[in-house]
Order: structure tokens, then sequence, then C-alpha cells
């Protein structure tokens, strides 16, 4: 092996507390050392320079860099090796700044160190082999899970550029908890009026699979080929043949009285229904929990839905159906669930009635809500005193939420407006910590707000009870110092958001991680919020973590760009820093493949040898670490080259 | 390092995985922290790739302490590399117990890449902890002692 080694000074960074000409002294010395330079910035052109020249000059085949951390320029010089014709991974770096020259004050043990970290780069570049990376084909298709404002945006995005979309929905309509919102702050755009278009465009999007009432099951592969199956749950209504027309719903003998889980409980509905008028698709769905024929297998002499249907739409042998596909990229668009105020029981949420959270609160407002966007209470009053009780679930360590949900505070704000305008005579208090009034055009609303007569007292709730059939809240007004009791007719908790309850199966599924609030964790909270660790899987909205309209509108395009950026290559490149294995000495004893994190690992049974994908293999190592024979070695980091790193490292 | 002068340094080998702990050691580097220069490191994509051979390789050619570094329990870029390399690391240190070296010359720990401050303080508790054990039986040529 023909080694040539690099030394840098960076500057003074390194040559201040390295003698670097005695660094070039000691390794010129060493066996396979061809060329042993030093300058002053390796990393820049005229250093790059002299390394190709020397490559070619004294054809060197393995090349050591003395300088930075391979972190910081492995890439740099590779590029510079692939331009002087020699293989990007013939390059060996040894970090004698990040780990030495800036870590030691003591010249002579850090030069001492610098010689004993090149001669162990020197030792493992020895025994390089040149590798290739590998080409692997995408497919042209995004799975995007959930079908919330950031699925939707993020299929729409995708679409238009062309490609294949397959938005999976839970529920039987997209629209998420955008669609039960009245007004959204702080413009006061209706959210049905910029939503339900969007909603629309999904449906009658040409690149667009849309596959409501269904869930992912399972999912294996990795960039470029994810495997994904889909369970399409039964509506019991044929799609194709129902036309909205509703007379199933009208006559069903259920009818208004099944808890409506889109008005949160406060309205009611059929065991046949649509969520709300503008459900996308628009096609009813029995309740399996509460239809009659579907509980107790019978419902009168017949079903009336059946006995109503023009179209012939109602099948009760409906059975689940199981899709399978093929996606290049998965976006992760799961959203949230609100907090659980029934958690917080000095609030007596699930005692006193008129205690209620946010986003039922909403329903209030909204016209396709249980009182057609009037504001009264279920004993027919208009409530004089309203209380908005803010950091709900939020901030708040007892209940294991100590982040802020980003959202709330603008909520109520909006919510005190909406009063206001329907009640203007009302008394409406916002007790709150602080008031988060961060995005454009946020702080100009919150003054509005208080402008329009909504009173904020600075303190949090502490408690929430009833007596002789009033509501009172109690809390701090710290700003004056003192306790203050509170009657009020209505009190709003300004809940906050919690992780969806399935974001832990999903991320078992997709192999990615989570943060500690239990939200999808991000590969780098700066520069990368939209990736995960794991290629090809991209996040959006609130399943990253608490975010508002814009934000979710706007990470969701991300996560588009991002995934569009995937599919357009047509390939994707896969560094070669995965496991092999020599079938010669593979005694086919498997404890690798329960060891591999990514299902990597698949046994030959004909040969009786284990085969590693290469393009699942994300090269950690771990299998190579237990293989019994030493049949497994890693691409880089194989066991030879580690052991004479070793040799190399200790020896003086 | 200075045995020429009689004075006993004890030599340090680090396993740093990529991710967390070697990115950790960097920031040191960047903060400009100050450590013993008794470590040396080489870098693995995962501590568990850290074969035990290689740590008895490094006990039979003189390092007098070994430092094995991933990231912490659940922060693995590998999902589980980590918990791999804990299960080892406890089996190995009853099997360098039986061949005389003390286990605590073998230390594993877990620095994230934000933890420059943590990776600076093992790295100089296990050079005191190591002067005090004095060499590695292993490092006595020709026959072992201790």
């Amino acid at each position: 092996m023909r080694v040539g080694v690099y030394v840098c000074h960076c500057g003074i960074n390194i040559a201040k507390n390295v003698d670097v000409d005695r660094v070039v002294g000691e390794i010129s010395k060493l066996p396979n050392v061809i060329q042993c330079r030093d300058y002053h910035y390796m990393c820049s052109d005229p250093g790059q320079e002299l390394i190709k020249k020397d490559i070619n000059k004294y054809e060197l085949n393995s090349i050591v860099i003395a300088a930075c951390s391979p972190r910081m320029h492995l890439k740099t010089f590779q590029e510079t090796l692939k331009s002087a014709k020699l293989n990007p991974y013939m390059l060996e770096m040894a970090n004698i700044r990040e780990h030495c020259s800036w870590v030691h004050d003591d010249k002579e043990a850090a030069t001492i160190k610098a010689i004993a970290l090149v001669r162990s780069a020197v030792a493992k570049a020895a025994l390089l082999e040149p590798l290739v990376d590998n080409d692997s084909p995408v497919v042209p298709a995004t799975l995007v899970i959930g079908g919330g404002i950031a699925g939707i945006q993020a299929a729409l995005d995708v679409a238009e550029a062309g490609y294949k979309v397959y938005l999976v929905e839970k529920g039987p309509s997209i629209g998420g908890h955008m669609a039960q919102f009245d007004k959204t702050f702080p413009t006061l755009d209706c959210a049905a009026c910029i939503l339900t278009p969007k909603m629309v465009d999904v449906s009658k999007h040409k690149n667009i699979e849309l596959l409501t009432y269904s869930e992912v099951e399972d999912i294996s592969g990795f960039i470029g080929k994810f495997n994904v199956r889909v369970k399409r749950k039964p509506r019991y209504v044929n799609e194709d043949r129902c036309v909205a027309c509703g007379d199933c719903a009208i006559e069903c003998r259920l009818s208004g009285r099944v808890d409506n889980e889109f008005d949160e409980g406060l309205g009611k509905r059929s065991a046949i229904y649509v969520p709300f008028p503008q459900a996308v698709p628009l096609k009813y769905t029995i309740d399996p929990e509460h239809c009659l024929f579907l509980t107790r297998g019978k419902c009168g002499k017949s079903p009336k839905c059946v006995d109503v249907c023009d179209a012939n739409a109602i099948d009760f042998e409906q059975l689940p159906k199981v899709e399978e596909f093929e996606v290049g990229t998965i976006i992760v668009a799961t959203g949230y669930d609100t907090f659980d105020a029934a958690k917080k029981p000095e609030f007596n949420y699930e005692n006193i009635p008129n205690v209620i959270t946010g986003i039922e609160y909403e329903r209030f407002f909204a016209p396709n809500g249980p009182t057609g966007g009037e504001l009264v209470l279920s004993d027919g009053t208009v409530p004089k005193n309203i209380v908005f009780a803010s950091c709900v679930g939020s901030r708040d360590k007892k209940v294991g939420n100590p982040y802020c949900s980003r959202v709330c505070c603008m909520y109520a704000a909006k919510q005190a407006h909406l009063t206001k305008e329907r009640a203007p005579d009302a008394d409406v208090t916002v007790f709150y910590c602080d008031v988060r009034a961060f995005g454009k055009g946020y702080e100009e609303f919150y003054e509005r707000v208080q402008g329009e007569g909504v009173k904020y007292r600075r303190g949090l709730v502490s408690e929430i009870y009833e007596e002789d059939g009033k509501i009172h809240v109690r809390g701090e007004d710290s700003l004056i110092g003192t306790p203050v009791d509170v009657e009020a007719d209505l009190v709003v908790l300004a809940t906050g958001m919690v992780p969806n309850k399935d974001t832990r199966k999903l991320s078992q599924m997709l192999h990615i991680s989570n943060s500690p609030d239990g939200f999808f964790l991000e590969a780098h909270p700066k520069l990368r919020p939209i990736d995960t660790a794991t290629d090809g899987i991209f996040l959006a909205g609130c399943a990253q973590g608490p975010k508002d309209i814009p934000d979710t509108v706007a990470q969701a395009g991300a996560a588009a760009a991002h995934s569009i950026d995937v599919l357009a290559k047509g390939k994707i490149t896969i560094e070669p820093y995965n496991a092999v294995v020599n079938p010669d000495v593979c005694g086919g004893c498997r404890i690798c493949e329960v060891l591999c994190p990514f299902d990597a690992h698949h046994f030959n049974d004909v040969k009786g040898v284990m085969e590693i994908n290469d393009t699942l293999c994300k090269g950690c190592g771990v299998c190579g670490a237990a293989c019994p024979s030493g049949a497994i070695s890693l691409n880089l980091f194989r066991n030879k080259q580690i052991i004479s790193q070793i040799e190399a490292i200790l020896n003086d | 390092m200075t045995e020429e002068n009689d004075v006993y340094e004890p030599k340090i080998l680090g396993f740093l995985c990529n991710w967390c702990s070697y990115a950790g050691a960097d920031l040191a580097g960047s903060s400009r922290l100050k450590y013993m220069p008794n470590v040396r490191v080489i870098r693995v994509m995962c501590s568990g790739r850290v074969d035990p051979l290689f740590i008895l390789k490094a006990f039979e050619k003189g390092a007098d302490g070994i430092l094995i570094a991933g990231c912490h329990p659940g922060d693995c870029h590998y999902q589980c590399g980590n918990y791999k390399t804990m299960r080892r690391i406890h089996v190995l240190k009853k099997m360098i117990e039986q061949m005389g070296i003390n286990p605590e010359r073998l230390r594993m720990e877990w620095v994230s890449a934000a933890e420059s401050t943590r990776f600076v303080n093992i790295v100089n508790d296990m050079t005191e902890k190591l002067r005090e054990l004095g060499p590695s039986p292993m490092r006595c040529e020709g026959d072992p002692c201790e």
C-alpha cells in the first residue's frame, strides 16, 4: 500500500499545541508511508491541490489527513480523492484538532498523542479497500399518514409535483382538528372556508389515492421502497353507490341518540352518519359500536337504513379489506390529541357540566355545531360570566407535560373575542401565566382582544368548584398578590396538546424515535426539523410537536419538498457503510439475525448462510461484534482495520 | 507516555460512537474544554460495533483502561445498539476479572452529542482512578503480574 499523510496546521489551531514538524518526522518513518507533508490549511484549495498532485505523482493509493474531526471535513477530502481519480473510501482522518490540540495545553503530551492518533490512522489506511456506492431505485410515490391539515397540504404538494400519493386517514373523513374549528387566529378566517376547498382538491386530485377509514398496519423496507399494508375498515356502506342523501341517518332508529365525536360529544348523531356535512369523502358510515343490527343482529323487522336507501348502498356483509402497495417516501402527519382535562381533578371537568374544554367551546361557535353557532348553554341560557383557564395540561410537570402547547393562549384570545362578538355584555376573564403571542400578527390580536374588554388576570387557576348552583374559579392574581374567587356561568379550560395516542405504535413500526415529550423526534432540532433519523421518513405538523396552523402548513410543505427531492432523483445513493457476510466462513448460527434492528439479515435456507440486504443495513456493526465465527465484517470498520488501529495507537 | 522518566501515566483507549459520544468529544474540542491527554480515541459507528475482541486486544497491547461511550439508552442512532453494548460489557467485566484485570479498568458511559462536559469529567475521573490502580497487569512484558 502506498500511503500519503497530510498534516494540517489549521492556521495555529493545531500548530500552537502540536509540534507538526515532529509529527511529520515520526510518521515519515512508518512502513507504507510514501509521502508525509504538512500545510497551513489542508482543506483550502491549494491544500487539496497539493494532495491531488501527490496522488498522481507518487501513485498514492491510500490517504491519511491529520486535521479536524471527520465529522467536519471527511466529505470534503473524499471529493479531493475523487477528483484525483482515487476511490473516495481510501481515506482515513486523524482528529488532531478537536480531540487533541484544542483540549490539551501541554504541547509535549499533545504532540505524543497526535503522533499516536496519526499512526493509528496510517495503520488503518494501509488496510482500506476501495468501495463503491450502491444505487437503489425509488418508487415514485409517497405515503402520507394522517389527513389533517398537515397531511392534506403535504399530499397536495407532492401530488402537484406529479407523484402518486396515498393519503391514509383513520377516521371516516379527512379534515382533522382544523375541521372542528370555527375561526382561526389571528386573522379570524373561517376555518371551513380555507380548509374545505383543500379537502375537495384532495378528493379530486388524479395523483392522490384517498384511503379514509383506514389504518396503516405494517411498514417494512427502506427509503426508495417501503412496503405498506393498510387495513380498510368496513363502512357497511358501498361507497360507489352512496349518494349521501342522508335519508338513512334520518330514519335510523338511533337517530339523535349517539354522541357525535366531531362535536366532542356535545351534539348527537345516528348510528349511520357522516361526521360533518362537508366531510370528504361525503359517504355514510355505519358505526359498528352502536348500530343495533351490528351489535345485536336485529334492528326492528329490518334495518331502516336498508329500507330507505334507494341506492341499495347498505351492505352489512362488508369485511375489512387489506391493501398493499409500495412507496418511496413516507410523511408522518398524525397530529395530536387534546389533553384529557379529567387528569386535573381540581377543575371538576367531569362533574360540572359547564366546565368545558377549548375544543368543546369551539363547537359552540361553529355554524355546523350542536348550537348552530349560537352561544347558548344546555339549559337554554346565554352565559354572562365566562372564565378561561390557561395552561391546562401544558407547562405542567405534575401531569408530565413540561412543554408549552403554543396555541392555547391564542385560541383562548380568539374564543374570548368570539364570545364578545356574540354576547357583547358578557364578562370575560382570562387567567393566564404568560401570554405567548409569538406568531405573525399574534401580539396585535392579543392587544385587540384586550381592547374589546376581555379582562386578563395574571395567575393560574388552582381550583374550580360549584357552590349554590354557581361555578367558582379560585386562583391567585399574582399582579396584585391576592387570592381571587370569581363566579362564572361557563369555564373554558384551554387544554393543550398531547401526542396522538397511536404515536408509540407508529414509531415502533417506522423505527423512528420519540422526544421526551412523546412526540416524534426530528433528526436535528434546528437544521433538520422535518427529517427523522430514518432516511425517507419525514414529519409534518403536530406529530413532531405542538404547532399552530401556519407552522403546520409550512412544515407540511417542507416535508413534501423533501419527499419530492427523493422521488425526483429516481434513485438513491447508499454509502457502503454496510456489513458483509463471508459465506465461506458463516456457520449459519443466525445469532446476528435477531440483533439487527433493521431486519437487514435474511437467512438463505438453501445455502445455509446469512445474507445482508445492503440497502436495509445502516452499518452499525452490532452483528459483526457478535458473530462467533468472524464471518461478518463492517465496511470501513473491519475487524482487522480496527485491531491494527488498536495496536498502532498503543504502540509507544 | 512518560515511562522513560519512570512516571506512570495511564494509557486509556476510547471507543466512541460516531453519532453521540464522538460528537460530544468534538464539542469539548470546539468549546476548548481541557482534559487529561491520557485518552486516545478510535471512532466506531456504534458502541455496539465494539467486539469484545477489541477490548481484550487493547489490554494485551498495554492499555491501562478502556472507555466505551455511546448514546444514552433510547437515543441510539441505530435504535438499540447501545443496549447490546451494555449486555456485552457486563459479561466482559466478569471475564476480565477472572483474567486478573480489575473490572474498573473497563468503563462504559453514555455521552450525548451535547454532553462535552460530561465527556471531560469522565476522562479526568478515569485518569485519576487509573493512576491509583497503577499499570495494567497485562502491561508487564514477560510474566503476567498483579
